[in-house]
């Protein structure tokens, strides 16, 4: 309990994979019964709506199966990029950077939880390379 | 409908450098699209927040290209006006058409499954924006972006 997973996307992905990537995350959350998801995206030089809406689905689904998430590390001209585009990513957490983004995590999952029963993060990588 | 390209309305002073055409038909075939684009926009010397911008365009176009006109071509130009230097994109299918244009373009209207951001999007992304469609023959959507 208390598993964190770590997700850091390193390609630019076209579609199929980002619905894979949303497909195997899900199962993972499960198999891991991880509290936390952290969504490292800052190798992305681009975001467009297909890849925001991912994120907004791995959001909500994550929340459904009890795990929070974090997307961590934009870069400032996707950031520009996508308000001008029209996304605001509505109920996705960012975070600045990884270490900012495990905080949030904790105290998210740890106000879930009575202080005592929060114990440290436990982390596995799962590095999605093409 | 007359041959791909051959078509394409030259505005006054706005001379073609040079041109690449791409096929879309997967969704791989947009990421190639997505950086082709970044290459020419490097090459042009736009700055990395002018580049994003209108590689995030490219690849809404793109995607609507695949997805809503059944694949079809991308075409890149380097262009210039005068002293200016710009890229322009050109999207081009022969699918079902758009029958209501300015639904299409309102923010947030899908016919599909998508957010309904791809056409507002993109020409909010650019500096000049074209679409002609025709039901039953196809669609054809160009943006340009100056330097």
């Amino acid at each position: 309990m208390g598993e964190f997973l770590l997700v850091t996307i390193q390609v630019d992905m076209h579609d199929r994979l980002a619905l894979a990537l949303q497909d195997d995350l899900t199962s993972r959350i499960v198999k891991h019964r991880s509290r936390g998801v952290l969504i490292d995206i800052s190798a992305l030089e681009m975001v467009d709506s297909f890849i925001g809406r991912m994120l907004g689905t791995i959001a909500s689904m994550s929340s459904l199966l009890d795990a929070e998430t974090v997307v961590v590390g934009m870069q400032p001209s996707v950031a520009i990029t996508l308000v001008e585009l029209g996304l605001s990513l509505k109920g996705i957490r960012t975070a600045l950077d990884v270490e900012k983004g495990m905080a949030t995590l904790q105290s998210a999952v740890s106000g879930r939880q009575d202080a005592s029963d929060a114990s440290p993060a436990q982390i596995s990588l799962a590095a999605f390379v093409e | 409908m007359s041959p791909s390209w051959a078509a394409h309305p030259e505005r006054e002073g706005v001379q073609t450098l040079g041109s690449e055409s791409f096929q879309i038909q997967s969704p791989e075939d947009i990421v190639m699209v997505r950086q082709a684009v970044r290459k020419k926009a490097v090459s042009l010397g736009l700055g990395l927040v002018d580049q994003t911008k209108f590689v995030t365009a490219a690849s809404e176009l793109a995607r609507n290209t695949l997805d809503y006109g059944g694949g079809g071509t991308a075409r890149i130009d380097l262009v210039q006006n005068g002293t200016r230097s710009g890229i322009r994109l050109t999207f081009e299918d022969r699918g079902p058409g758009i029958a209501d244009i300015e639904l299409a373009m309102r923010d947030g209207y899908t016919s599909g499954n998508g957010m309904g951001l791809g056409l507002s999007g993109a020409k909010r992304l650019s500096h000049e924006f074209d679409i002609k469609s025709e039901v039953g023959v196809g669609t054809t959507v160009s943006i340009l972006r100056w330097k």
